[in-house]
């Protein structure tokens, strides 16, 4: 190779190349791979702060599990991310962007706030199905509005869903300032109490959310996979010329798949509200609207892999709470951890399709 | 270093690349002389793309040494191809819209902005020396086809380049623009440039070029004088085995007007006229051939046929029975079969992701009661398809956009047969596929004549469509420039009424 002329004398150092397809048994273990980095990756922040990784790790696992009180709160935990990760994965599955989900939540819960504080003289199972029947709505018609204005006007369905997330969070600030206002109080701004005929009973000791959240997780991978609205949602998100080629009434569909989206979540703001807070608090969502866009991506919108997302994310925020008050160690730097496996698993989906080739090697060697 | 007898302006030595598991070029062997027009020859997928876009700096070879000029090159931008003096025509071209002809030439130049009329002085220079025809302050916008072509050329030639590399330029054109770009090309010839055209069109080969290189499945076959060969000895080549070329038009007796279509307008989004006017019948046991420059209004013809888009005025009758401004669906619960295989088949007609089986079910699943969906007839459909049309899948589950071009028309044409079709809407069928599995579609589209369906079929390649179709409507702008019997007209009349000329001379009279 001694005379070459050209105006770059050399290759580039590092070339990408598409892969051939790999077989599921590689992608998995290529996932793995990213995960054990991830935490590989992790332990090192932690060792540059000053900490033993081993320990906090530990500590993780140990603080999710130690005992019954603690699992009991892990779960906690997972409920409303599981039911709200299942409800935005409906929405992306049709290739809507649902962002939504924080407000839905919060839209759920105040429908079901209503009865549970001006009808608790209901029989008890009466009052909880039409809180369930109330969440549903709320959290569906909030969703149903930004799908209106796509199919008629074609909106950003990004922007217009996240902006509705604030309007619903002063919602009910103004309600709790107002008209919903706890005359107990004694000037502090909070909803009063749910009566407890107004509560969600406890199965092993944590709410029965979680029964809810199981059910729901039968039901959306039946659905998505075993009916003709699933087999809708799935073509209308591929292509919606092929839908409409099909003869699909695209607009009833994303208006119906929407609408079920949001009342999935509204379900999980019902469940929060009624089964863990007891009373309609401005942190309701607390910001479960978004994680639960990251694990319905990571679980790959299946609703098993979701379950399975929900419980790792779950452990490691319970786990880090623990880290945090026997450690020291700050609340942020869970979330730095978070960031960095997000950044390893993501970042494997592209050498699930593409790898490096360097300078003379070539692409010969595979 | 004293290696060149003869200095060849490019030599290609075992060049492969793949993507994946595809080996898209396999130890490739080329070379190019100034003052030459070198025919590449390939099937699509036989890899001729692949091989020209490393030329020009888009891919990278896995393997392999590329000469210019004598010397080794490495070549890992568009701007290394362009600095060595290679330039690229795209069939697909890479023009800014809303600029002027001048614009898009000098666009992507490196050295300073030249004065407009110092740079329409350059640019018309050029125009002279070559015969292009072009006027500079011209928008792309307000150009056809044929004129973005020159800009593209222009383009090219202004950066200086002395090879030329052509992706099927003649596959937009008609006949007529077709020898104008022929002349061109011979001019530049004339005054030493070296020239690649890319085609599969043998008739084309065979009349411009001075050598032709034929490429099968990503390998170099062999490379042929062309006044030495014909077409019989190149489809061989290109092919690897003899293979029969003529098309079979079977007579049916018995023909019924089965969809009426009377002064049909269709407006596109941006408010432009797509359709004017147009009125015709189609006939059962009849494949009427729809012919035109591209975006002549095809697309929107086939696409109100079938219910996709709402036509702003006109009559659209099947039986008698008015369909117009009814949804596929709609159609569908009429009790009417309409077989539609659009032009953009992964896009439209399937659904890239799923398999085979899922996409049978995409026109049917509605039809089941309750809420579940059915997937055992149509994974039937699915495996009996593969049976019958040879269709290459490791399974009937595999997505289908992983599938050859071919397969994936097969399946597509198939199941839109597969439902029994009384009216047969295509388009572009044959685009992208091998001259066997053509053929087997023109077997299939005459087989479904014989049974009475009216076929509606859109296609670019004008003697196959004179030798195929019964009846040709000829489309130009959206309006209808005539509709001749196939057995009596010729590619000359054909190309003149796409062009809107005959129309024209018609009015003057």
């Amino acid at each position: 190779m001694s005379s070459q002329t050209g105006i770059s004398k050399t290759e580039p150092l590092i070339r990408t190349v598409k892969r051939a397809e790999l077989s599921k048994n590689r992608i998995f273990l290529l996932r793995i791979v990213a995960l054990v980095l991830a935490i590989v990756a992790g332990g090192l922040f932690l060792l540059c702060i000053g900490y033993n990784p081993f320990q906090v790790y530990g500590t993780i696992i140990y603080g999710a599990f130690r005992s019954g009180m603690a699992i009991q709160a892990t779960v906690k935990i997972m409920i409303p991310l599981l039911i709200t990760s299942l409800g935005v994965a409906l929405a992306f599955k049709m290739q809507f962007w649902n962002i939504g989900a924080e407000g839905q939540i919060i839209m759920g819960a105040i429908f079901a706030t209503y009865f549970a504080l001006f009808h608790a003289d209901w029989p008890h199972w009466l009052l909880l199905a039409v809180m369930f029947l109330a969440g549903m709505a709320g959290g569906g018609l909030w969703a149903l509005l930004p799908a209106v204005f796509k199919v008629k006007f074609n909106t950003n369905e990004t922007l217009f869903t996240l902006m509705l997330n604030y309007i619903a969070l002063n919602l009910i600030v103004f309600f709790r300032d107002g008209p919903w206002a706890d005359p107990q109080s004694g000037g502090f701004p909070k909803i009063a109490t749910f009566d407890a005929n107004a509560q969600l009973n406890k199965v092993f000791g944590v709410q029965a959310g979680w029964i809810i959240g199981l059910v729901l997780v039968v039901v959306v991978y039946i659905y998505l996979r075993y009916t003709k609205q699933g087999y809708e949602i799935s073509v209308v998100g591929i292509s919606k010329p092929t839908a409409r080629y099909a003869g699909m009434n695209v607009k009833k569909i994303v208006l119906r798949t929407m609408f079920a989206s949001g009342a999935i979540c509204g379900i999980a703001g019902m469940v929060q509200a009624a089964g863990s807070d007891a009373t309609l608090a401005t942190g309701v969502a607390g910001g479960v609207g978004f994680t639960a866009i990251i694990v319905a991506w990571l679980g790959q919108l299946n609703p098993v892999s979701i379950l399975v997302v929900t419980a790792l994310f779950s452990i490691l925020e319970k786990g880090s709470s623990v880290v945090e008050s026997s450690m020291g160690l700050s609340a942020d730097c869970s979330d730095v951890l978070q960031g960095i496996i997000l950044f390893f698993v993501l970042g494997c989906e592209f050498f699930i399709r593409y790898r490096f080739v360097t300078r003379k090697k070539g692409g010969a060697n595979k | 270093m004293a290696q060149s007898e003869e200095k060849y302006a490019i030599e290609l030595k075992g060049i492969s690349k793949s993507f994946g598991t595809v080996k898209a070029n396999d130890g490739i062997n080329l070379n190019l002389k100034y003052g030459e027009i070198l025919a590449l020859l390939g099937e699509n997928g036989s890899g001729k793309t692949t091989l020209m876009n490393m030329l020009s700096g888009i891919y990278h070879p896995d393997e392999g040494t590329i000469r210019v000029a004598g010397k080794e090159a490495l070549i890992n931008s568009p701007t290394d191809a362009a600095s060595l003096g290679i330039g690229m025509i795209h069939q697909h071209f890479k023009l800014v819209n809303v600029f002027s002809a001048m614009d898009n030439i000098v666009l992507g130049t490196q050295e300073k902005l030249l004065k407009a009329k110092v740079l329409r002085e350059k640019v018309e220079e050029i125009s002279r020396n070559f015969g292009l025809e072009i006027d500079p302050e011209k928008k792309v916008y307000n150009m056809s086809v044929s004129e973005k072509q020159t800009v593209e050329i222009m383009k090219v030639l202004y950066r200086g380049a002395d090879i030329l590399i052509l992706d099927e330029p003649t596959a937009v054109l008609t006949p007529q623009e077709t020898e104008k770009l022929f002349a061109i090309l011979r001019e530049m010839k004339a005054q030493g440039r070296a020239i690649i055209i890319i085609t599969h069109k043998l008739n084309e080969v065979l009349a411009i070029s001075d050598r032709v290189t034929i490429l099968r499945r990503g390998k170099s076959i062999d490379t042929v004088m062309t006044a030495q060969t014909d077409e019989k000895k190149l489809t061989e080549l290109m092919v690897g085995r003899p293979v029969e070329l003529s098309i079979s038009r079977p007579k049916v007796e018995e023909k019924k007007s089965v969809l009426e279509v009377r002064d049909l307008n269709v407006v596109r989004a941006d408010k432009t006229k797509a359709l004017k006017n147009i009125s015709f019948d189609m006939k059962s046991g009849e494949i009427l051939g729809v012919v035109g420059i591209a975006g002549s209004g095809q697309k929107e013809l086939c696409e109100t046929l079938a219910g996709l888009i709402r036509p702003v005025s006109g009559e659209l009758s099947y039986r008698q029975e008015s369909i117009i401004g009814k949804t596929p669906g709609q159609i569908q619960e009429m009790g009417i079969r309409m077989g539609f295989v659009p032009e953009d088949r992964l896009g439209m007609g399937l659904v890239s992701t799923m398999g085979m089986t899922d996409n049978m079910l995409l026109k049917t699943y509605r039809k089941k009661k309750g809420m579940f969906v059915d997937r055992r007839p149509a994974k039937e459909l699915a495996e009996q398809l593969v049976q019958e049309l040879e269709i290459m899948t490791p399974n009937v589950e595999t997505p289908v956009r992983m599938l050859s071009g071919g397969n994936v028309q097969k399946v597509l044409l198939g199941r839109e047969i597969g439902s029994g079709p009384n009216v047969l809407i295509t388009a572009y069928p044959v685009r992208g596929l091998d001259i066997n599995s053509s053929y087997l579609i023109y077997d299939l589209l005459n087989e479904q004549k014989k049974k009475q369906v009216a076929v509606l079929l859109v296609g670019e390649d004008l003697d196959v469509m004179l030798e195929l179709t019964d009846r040709i409507l000829v489309l130009c702008h959206g309006e209808i420039t005539g509709i001749v019997d196939s057995e009596n007209t010729t590619k000359e009349q054909l190309g003149l009424m796409m062009t809107g000329m005959t129309k024209e001379v018609a009015v003057g009279e």
